[in-house]
């Protein structure tokens, strides 16, 4: 129950944050998220990193197929060399998590007494 | 707690941070460009945008509505005039606010702000070819006129109001990506841009290359390869046409032998060009040759073909007028349209309007030069380039009477000229009001307004075509045109004193020009303007074959439609090749040839002159024709110059069909004298070489060997468009060839309810992410148009409109 707590928690307040702030944001929200909501290490980098994972790979996706993909293609072959949407779906979110875990990694080992 | 595992944790964190958001460790900042909040995914337009908005500006006078149809071309109805340009500005701004600010930064020598020190030698050629210099001269001109300025003030001010809207998540995706911000536009950027036209048509000169061309060869072989005349010239106005005498009587200076015609040194150097290809055409038949009994104007303007295109669709309404037709973003008004009385349209004159003068300096302070038997003071504008991630560079440029010092010991393009210097003279430079010509032609009426208002046009000098719905036809070979004798400017002059230097301009009122001609038709293809019966120096060097075939369709149409106009429009026949072909298949060796020549041999000789996508005569033809080319001239080229220019086409066709003893089919490496026939064989047989290759790789038939593609601007290969099937060629009225053609296609039948039909090769937006990037290519490849259409401020419920843009003074 936390953890979901955490993670959802994590997920829209990146979101609200983002809408004012740089993209980094995320990190700062995952970090605190991690402090407010005590959880074992591990699992608060799974929330920060599902919870991005999750905000930003569906924000991706829905997206991108509104644009029906159009974008996509064109981005994924300059940037991966590939024409694949999904996998830069894919790497919006893992780059999102990945950061979003070890901010909330920190926060978690703060508060762990 | 735990101090250190939080550190840890801490740091991979903000490492990944930092490196996501930098250029230290990877090629872009892909946090930044991947944050669905902020990065391209911004730019992942919705298939079902909605593009209505409600907009208050305090600088509008009035209400302004924009209505915008489903291929989203603008209408734009204003109250107030200068409203209608505030809003211009804002949607130019709003849909290519990259593209402009691109072409400005790179006619103003300032491309290595964005992209650094390797474009820093463009950026230092365009600012001593005197560009911002001259656009600063245009600007002083355009403000002293109360409605340009005024028309100018509401352009910038409406680009500014969405520079100003703009979020950083909202930005164009390239600069995302290259990484960089908008600045502010200004009526400045305005002139750079009309500046940046006049370097595509205007800029290009060969003075360098013919002057060692002509130091090179012997004077007999100087002037059978670069003739004065071209055999096969059909002129704008034709031939016959009488010409008053001359109101300006230009010397010829008395060194001219001496220290010109005659004179030897070979030069190194080596120079950027706008396209030399960079031409239209243009057409208008009257009302007695058409159908509807009403006149017809075309105009395809032919440019490098580029993603987000040069040109953008629009309607421009206000209380006094209605146009529409193709704008340009960087500028206001409507550049190639019509208006509910007439068309207008445009060709490049593509006389030579830029000399270079060879300066003698006092010593290497550049301070003083020579000129006229004293020691005269130079002016020196000090050029500061701010390079992105690097130093700045100055570059300091003495400016003498006749302008800039372009070259110098520190600028020679590319190689040390040994302390000779030169300095460029362009019409470009002089003072002229470039927008005035679209602010008459946009409201004028009739021949009367279309005759005043094409005198302000002055560089780049345009064939203006003109049809109005009272049945009036005409064309006038216009701009600032130097008063010429016979040679002038074909070569670099001397400079130390004003004898070379241009002694008038050719009064407005010697410009040839035809109105309502018998033959019921005016036209123009960027040939010679007149024969050689008119009194001033035209130059040599123009391309002479589609005006041809343009004028002998013309001639023999009766009961024209406008869609026979859109078959003329498109067609890919080749009358170089109708010239040529012949003498291929007269003077070749068939026993001689192999097979596979045998073979390619056939295949030309059973060509339909067509350069359709699927032709293989075409490419046979074309691929020939190059090897021909270089079999009869490499010879003598071999120890040329680097620096030098090859044979005009026309050359070397006029040349061979007069006769097949061309003096320079002779290989003159060898012992024995070839014939043309010898030519032509050992040609086909390096041709075949190539076409063999081709055909086992599949690109035999002339679309896929054209290839034509179009280019993103900023050379971003997925935003590009490549490998499109088109026909077409240099030599068709559908001048369509690899990465250059037909920019713009319009036919306007000036019927009672005007019928017009264009269509560019791009879309109205420039955001790649948007489904209205492109979406018009596919369109333009098939040789198809989109009717255009003149809405009236009633028809703001018609089910064409999509979107509707309001605008209202705060």
């Amino acid at each position: 129950m936390k953890f979901l707590s955490a993670l959802f928690l994590t997920a829209l307040l990146s979101i609200a944050t983002c809408l004012y702030l740089p993209w980094w944001a995320i990190a700062i929200v995952a970090f605190l998220v991690a402090v407010a909501i005590p959880l074992k290490p591990f699992a608060s980098f799974f929330a920060g990193f599902a919870a991005l994972f999750l905000a930003w790979g569906s924000l991706a996706w829905f997206i991108s197929s509104n644009n029906q993909h159009l974008l996509a293609h064109k981005v994924s072959l300059l940037i991966i060399s590939a024409d694949s949407p999904y996998i830069l779906i894919l790497l919006t979110a893992l780059i999102g998590a990945v950061v979003a875990g070890f901010a909330a990694l920190s926060g978690s080992y703060l508060r762990k007494n | 707690m735990k101090l250190l595992p939080s550190i840890i944790s801490a740091t991979i964190a903000t490492t990944f941070v930092v490196v996501l958001n930098t250029k230290i460790l990877l090629p872009a900042p892909l946090g930044k460009l991947l944050s669905p909040q902020h990065g391209i995914w911004q730019n992942a337009e919705n298939a079902n945008q909605d593009f209505s908005a409600d907009l208050k500006f305090p600088q509008l006078k009035g209400k302004v509505e924009a209505y915008l149809d489903e291929r989203l071309v603008p209408h734009i109805f204003a109250e107030q005039e200068s409203d209608v340009f505030f809003v211009q500005g804002y949607i130019h701004a709003k849909f290519r606010l990259w593209q402009m600010e691109l072409q400005t930064h790179a006619a103003a020598g300032r491309a290595s702000e964005i992209i650094g020190a390797k474009a820093l030698a463009h950026d230092r050629e365009f600012r001593r070819l005197g560009m911002t210099y001259a656009a600063e001269i245009a600007l002083k001109e355009m403000e002293s006129d109360p409605e340009t300025k005024a028309t100018c003030d509401a352009y910038t001010n409406g680009v500014n109001a969405y520079i100003n809207s703009l979020t950083e998540s909202h930005l164009p995706i390239e600069y995302k990506l290259i990484g960089y911000k908008p600045e502010q536009w200004s009526n400045l950027k305005t002139a750079l841009f009309l500046k940046y036209m006049a370097y595509d048509l205007s800029g290009n000169d060969d003075d360098f290359e013919m002057t060692n061309a002509k130091n090179y060869f012997s004077k007999e072989d100087f002037d059978l390869l670069y003739p004065q005349k071209q055999d096969s010239l059909d002129p704008i106005i034709p031939q016959g046409t009488i010409y008053p005498s001359p109101k300006v009587a230009i010397q010829l200076p008395a060194t001219a032998d001496s220290l010109y015609l005659n004179s030897t040194t070979l030069l190194a150097l080596q120079k950027q060009k706008p396209d030399r290809n960079n031409g239209s055409n243009n057409w208008a038949v009257s009302a007695k040759k058409t159908k509807s009994g009403a006149p017809i104007l075309c105009n395809d303007p032919h440019l490098g073909l580029n993603l987000p295109s040069l040109w953008f669709e629009m309607q421009l309404s206000t209380p006094s007028y209605n146009a529409y037709g193709a704008t340009f973003p960087g500028a206001p008004y409507v550049i190639i349209g019509y208006n509910d009385f007439c068309a207008f349209g445009f060709t490049n004159g593509g006389r030579d309007v830029k000399e270079y003068y060879k300066i003698k300096f006092k010593d290497d302070t550049r301070k003083e030069y020579w000129f006229n038997n004293e020691w005269k003071q130079t002016q020196f504008r000090v050029e500061n380039f701010k390079v992105k991630d690097s130093l700045n560079y100055i570059d300091s440029v003495a400016y003498t009477v006749f302008g800039p010092v372009m070259y110098d010991k520190s600028f020679s393009g590319g190689t040390a000229p040994n302390n000779t210097y030169y300095a460029l003279t362009w019409t470009s430079h002089a003072p002229s009001n470039e927008l005035k010509i679209f602010q008459q032609l946009n409201r004028a009426k009739n021949y009367a307004d279309y005759s005043q208002a094409v005198l302000a046009l002055h560089t780049p000098g345009q064939n203006c075509a003109f049809a109005c719905k009272d049945g009036d036809i005409a064309i006038r070979t216009q701009g600032e045109w130097p008063a010429k004798w016979k040679g002038q400017g074909d070569f670099v002059m001397p400079g130390t004193d004003s004898s070379f230097m241009w002694q008038a301009m050719i009064p407005m009122d010697e410009t040839p020009f035809q109105y309502n001609p018998e033959r019921g038709f005016i036209s123009s293809a960027n040939q010679k303007p007149a024969d050689t019966s008119y009194p001033y120096y035209l130059g040599r060097n123009y391309p002479p074959y589609r005006g041809l075939i343009v004028n002998r369709k013309l001639a023999a149409m009766e009961n024209i439609t406008a869609e026979d106009m859109m078959a003329m429009q498109t067609s890919n026949y080749d009358v170089f090749a109708e010239a040529a072909r012949p003498v291929f298949l007269k003077n070749i060796h068939d026993s001689l040839l192999t097979a596979d020549e045998k073979k390619y041999l056939d295949i030309l000789n059973n060509w339909d002159l067509n350069n359709e996508l699927d032709s293989k005569g075409a490419t046979v033809f074309n691929t020939v024709w190059d090897y021909f080319e270089k079999v009869v001239f490499d010879d003598e080229f071999a120890n040329a110059p680097a620096v030098i220019i090859r044979p005009f086409e026309s050359s070397l066709l006029d040349g061979i069909l007069r006769d097949s003893a061309y003096k320079f089919v002779d290989n003159i490496t060898t012992p024995q004298r070839e014939t043309l026939a010898d030519a032509v064989t050992t040609a086909f047989a390096k041709a075949t070489v190539d076409l063999k290759k081709a055909e086992a790789a599949g690109k035999l038939t002339w679309g896929k060997s054209k290839a034509t593609r179009i280019n993103h601007l900023g050379k971003i290969t997925p935003f590009s468009q490549t490998d499109l099937l088109a026909g077409g060629g240099k030599h068709c009225i559908n001048a369509t060839r690899t990465t250059h053609g037909p920019s713009w296609r319009m036919i306007v039948e000036l019927t009672a309810t005007t019928k017009a039909y264009g269509v560019y090769p791009g879309g109205q937006s420039g955001n790649p992410g948007s489904k209205f990037y492109d979406n018009f290519i596919n369109q333009w490849v098939q040789g198809k148009y989109y009717p255009l259409w003149m809405m009236t401020k009633g028809e703001a419920n018609n089910k064409k409109v999509k979107w509707t843009m309001q605008f209202a003074k705060s």
